[in-house]
């Protein structure tokens, strides 16, 4: 064994270890499972965004060889699978038997030998539809002619999703706003959107008739509360359903709900009687899975003696044909309220509206924390439209309104408690970086010269990790991670998480922690998740809630297994558990350094015959739930440079600075890579994703021909910095990271673009920026999106 | 039909329908899961692999289509037992997160050393192009290029 101080331990830049599977081509997603005896399915899907069915005539596609089943909603209805529940308490149709509410929806599946002959089958299925007037748009869906779509509720008399929500104080802010100096006001659309992971969804169901046993493969990010929901939807008890998650190939969100194909495949697999494997292709995946975002926001803002002092918000959310969208019980417009943003204000208002319309479901966060991006977006875009209207530099008005250092914790006019920050700190961090008065003095040369150029400032502050159990559930299960811990004779050790990776680099992450607080190497920590006959109970990774609830777990369970550690040293050592002191590795006694043992030591003595502290058994283990007190609440300067051609209204990004304070960084490589990654995925949402419909509500956007996302031509060669404030309730200090740039960047680069365009008088514009609605702006006739 | 396509040196025979795509063809018959495949418009990349030494995306031609011609995956870049440089790189410069467009990534990335051994930035990313990526932004796929375009040497 390597003395202490020679072995690479804890936190830091360590290379992946899942890296060595996916550089050979030997990762193991869904798709390269192949069971024995296994079919497929494929799905049906309406060509209509609202249509009544007459008649569905599977004969023809029955009748193909090769085809095993076609299950319709009827079928389901005898196994009582016809309706499942969503993750917000609606309902949504497996199969739609009496109507399709949007365009895609699921009609049919077809169980065949191949996915070749499935596909076939489902062009031989002949359903008989009656047409229906869609709602497409979401400011329409509630007046008193819009058709109901939700006929199948009781009691359901319009299109309103869920019952007008509100957060902060209205006559506060009416006051404030009385009292201001300078007000303005804009209607602001974040369009839907949708994450697109690279990987589309899909199951493998394995129903065993003679056992009761139901096996799944499944890339979902919480496994432990699907399988929760497939017990409540199929009637089996949880501990006769196995799911294993393999490989993710990406999930951003989208892989949180629980889809109708995934019943089609546990229904196939029970009525085929083999095990049946479901993936959609992209279509399917951008027109029927969670999209994102699709707020209609109106905004007021207010400033007096130069600082901002109020603001008011009224949203239309557009939640689609089934309540789906994503947020902790308590929280139908999920997070939205944050959207006082990082700013001292004295009072804010904020209400949202659902709808119902004849598109697909969805609504969940796209790397976000439960609509913390719209409201980021929303704020940030206000503070740069008042900056505009009190003729301020947006970097000035941002500094001055700033919540302090001293204010922490500080509490929100709309209820939140942000932990800890030195805003100025990091956004002087950022312009230091960009360049910030150079790149003004640059801004006005050019622009003397007839050029278009824009630098664009957002400053998030986002509350991710959730949550404390007193405030949050999703259907009812606290947001809390388990993690149990697992030290062999050898001192090699094993962690069970609940939460799932997608690509974040868990399997190093966590071992890394262990490895902090134990002081063994890292790779002597094997890292186990994705299959919830092996892991503790827990909610998954989504909204940034790995490293501040699962990795806090980590943190816990190992300074529970060192506290046994050290009871078990003080006996080795004859002495009291409180006469020792911990290093990396080891305890010693205080006051005599030469008098220790190691970890190793302990750990081979816990598994010996030798005697143990009393009341010990023998091992060396713990388990925890990690139950966190707050959320954490990371925050960042950005800063977008923007070119505008004015001939072609193309944008080029040319420069991005990004500088986020996610407190302390466990392994600052793994944290870089998500915030390239998200800011990526920013810098397409800002100028090209955007899932859209026509009138008739066809999905216009239903490929990657027509849903665009970034390639390495359209993203900058990133500049990043960082602060660190740690977080001050979370043991490692450390606070979430992944969703942040998603988060950031979109109103860095919107701001940007409009920065450019200031000359032409645009004061506004929509996201997506592409060419045609950037030069329609310069011409004086910028159209929202939808 | 019967067709034979030699993938990664070695002649796969088999009796396929004339619509089989290569990609389906790569993963069904040889069980060589590592060339994925995520759109069904050849914009993804996911599915790229060398035919006689060019990136082709897999989904885009079919089986058929493709007798006769030398088809390399990613699980012919690591030779007895050393790792291609590319492969080194991706994992030294992180270049990877979910893994999932990452033999994609890496078998277009082969097909520029191979014609360009020393690209600039731009060339790199101009050569990626065709590959998308959700997770790292590219910066880091396109350090790990440049990254193997400085180690070429210790090629085999």
């Amino acid at each position: 064994m390597s003395a202490l101080e020679d072995r690479p331990i804890g936190f830091g830049r360590l290379k992946r270890k899942e890296d060595a599977r996916f550089i050979r081509g030997q990762g193991n997603y869904l798709d390269d499972i192949r069971l024995p005896g296994m079919l497929h399915a494929a799905i049906l899907r309406s060509p209509f965004a609202h249509a009544r069915i007459n008649s569905i005539d599977t004969s023809a596609a029955l009748a193909l060889d090769g085809v095993a089943a076609v299950i319709t909603a009827k079928d389901l209805e005898t196994l009582g699978l016809a309706w499942m529940p969503t993750i917000s308490y609606d309902t949504q149709a497996v199969l739609a038997g009496d109507k399709v509410r949007f365009q895609g929806q699921e009609v049919a599946c077809v169980i065949a030998t191949d996915e070749y002959i499935a596909r076939d089958a489902l062009q031989l299925i002949d359903v008989d539809y009656d047409p229906l007037p869609p709602v497409v748009n979401a400011r329409k869906a509630l007046d008193p002619d819009a058709p109901l779509i939700r006929d199948d509720k009781e009691g359901q008399v319009d299109n309103l999703a869920s019952p007008l929500w509100e957060a902060g104080d209205e006559q506060a802010a009416d006051r404030v706003f009385a009292e201001a100096d300078t007000v303005v006001e804009r209607d602001i659309i974040y369009p839907r959107c949708h994450p697109a992971p690279l990987e589309t969804c899909g199951m493998i169901a394995d129903f065993n008739p003679q056992t009761g046993q139901l096996n799944i493969y499944n890339g979902n990010q919480a496994p432990h509360a699907h399988r929760t929901v497939y017990a409540h939807v199929a009637g089996l008890a949880e501990h006769m359903i196995r799911i294993r998650c393999g490989d993710i190939g990406g999930g951003f969100g989208n892989k949180v709900p629980v889809y109708p194909g995934y019943v089609c495949a546990i229904a196939g697999s029970i009525v085929a009687g083999a095990p049946v494997k479901w993936i959609e292709d992209r279509s399917e995946n951008l027109m029927s899975t969670g999209f994102a975002r699709d707020y209609i926001m109106h905004a007021q803002m207010c400033s007096k003696d130069g600082r901002i002092t109020g603001l008011r918000v009224d949203v239309i959310a557009d939640h689609g044909a089934f309540d789906s969208t994503a947020q902790p019980t308590k929280f139908p417009a999920g997070f939205f309220h944050i959207v006082c943003g990082s700013y001292d204000l004295q009072a804010a208002h904020v209400q949202v509206k659902a709808v119902y319309t004849n598109k697909a479901p969805g609504g969940v966060a796209y790397r976000c924390s439960f609509r913390i991006t719209e409201a980021v977006y929303l704020v940030e875009r206000m503070v740069d439209a008042l900056a505009h209207e009190l003729g301020v530099d947006p970097v000035e008005l941002r500094m001055r309104s700033f919540i302090h250092p001293e204010q922490f914790p500080y509490q929100t006019t709309t209820g939140w408690t942000y932990d800890s920050g030195d805003y100025q700190k990091t956004m002087r961090v950022a312009m230091d970086i960009a360049g910030y008065e150079d790149l003004r003095r640059e801004q006005a040369e050019k622009r003397a010269r007839g050029e278009l150029m824009g630098v664009g400032v957002a400053f998030f502050t986002e509350g991710v990790g959730a949550g404390p159990r007193r405030h949050m559930d999703i259907l009812g299960l606290a947001m809390n991670d388990g993690a149990d811990l697992r030290l062999h004779p050898s001192g090699k050790a094993v962690v069970s998480l609940s939460a799932q990776t997608q690509g974040q680099g868990h399997e190093t992450t966590f071992a890394q922690i262990v490895a902090e607080e134990l002081g063994i190497p890292p790779e002597d920590v094997e890292v186990r998740h994705g299959d919830t006959d092996k892991s503790p109970y827990g909610l998954g990774t989504y909204g940034s809630r790995s490293t501040p609830v699962s990795g806090a777990a980590v943190a816990v369970v190992s300074r529970k297994v060192r506290d046994k550690a050290r009871a078990i040293a003080a006996t080795m050592l004859e002495t009291r558990p409180e006469d020792l002191a911990w290093e990396k590795g080891r305890w010693y006694v205080k006051g005599d350094r030469t008098q220790g043992v190691t970890i190793f030591d302990i750990t081979k003595r816990a598994y010996s015959g030798e005697v143990l502290p009393e009341g010990f058994e023998g091992g060396l283990d713990a388990q925890v739930i990690y139950d966190p007190p707050n959320l954490t609440y990371p925050y960042g300067a950005y800063i977008a440079v923007v070119d505008v051609d004015p001939e072609t209204a193309h944008v080029t990004v040319r420069r991005f600075i990004a500088v986020d304070d996610c407190g302390v960084r466990i392994n600052p490589m793994i944290v870089e890579g998500q915030i390239h990654g998200g800011l990526t995925e920013g810098i397409g949402i800002a100028l090209m994703e955007l899932i859209s419909f026509d009138e008739e509500g066809n999905c216009l956007n239903g490929s990657f021909m027509d849903y665009l996302i970034p390639t390495a031509l359209e993203v900058p060669d990133f500049e990043l910095g960082e602060t660190v404030t740690p977080c001050p309730h979370h043991p490692l200090g450390a606070k979430g990271v992944g969703e942040s740039p998603n988060v950031g960047s979109p109103p860095a680069v919107v701001n940007a673009v409009i920065d450019a365009l200031a000359p032409l008088g645009v004061q506004h514009l929509d996201m997506p920026l592409t060419p045609a609605r950037v030069w329609a702006a310069m011409q004086g006739r910028p159209e929202p999106p939808q | 039909m019967n067709i034979s396509i030699s993938i990664n040196g070695e002649t796969v025979t088999r009796d396929v329908e004339p619509r089989t795509l290569l990609v389906h063809f790569i993963r069904d018959t040889p069980g060589l899961t590592g060339t994925h495949w995520g759109c069904d418009t050849s914009n993804c990349g996911a599915c790229t692999v060398l035919m006689d030494g060019r990136a082709l995306k897999s989904c885009t031609a079919l089986a058929a289509m493709c007798e006769g011609h030398e088809i390399a995956t990613v699980e012919s870049l690591e030779r007895d037992g050393e790792l291609d440089p590319l492969q080194q790189g991706f994992h030294e410069c992180h270049a990877l997160q979910c893994g999932f467009c990452t033999p994609g990534m890496l078998m277009a990335a082969r097909g520029l050393l191979d014609v360009n051994p020393d690209p600039t930035e731009e060339e790199i990313r101009v050569a990626i192009s065709g590959n998308l990526c959700r997770c790292t932004g590219y910066k880091n796929i396109v350090a790990a290029v440049r990254w193997a375009a400085e180690h070429q040497e210790v090629a085999p």
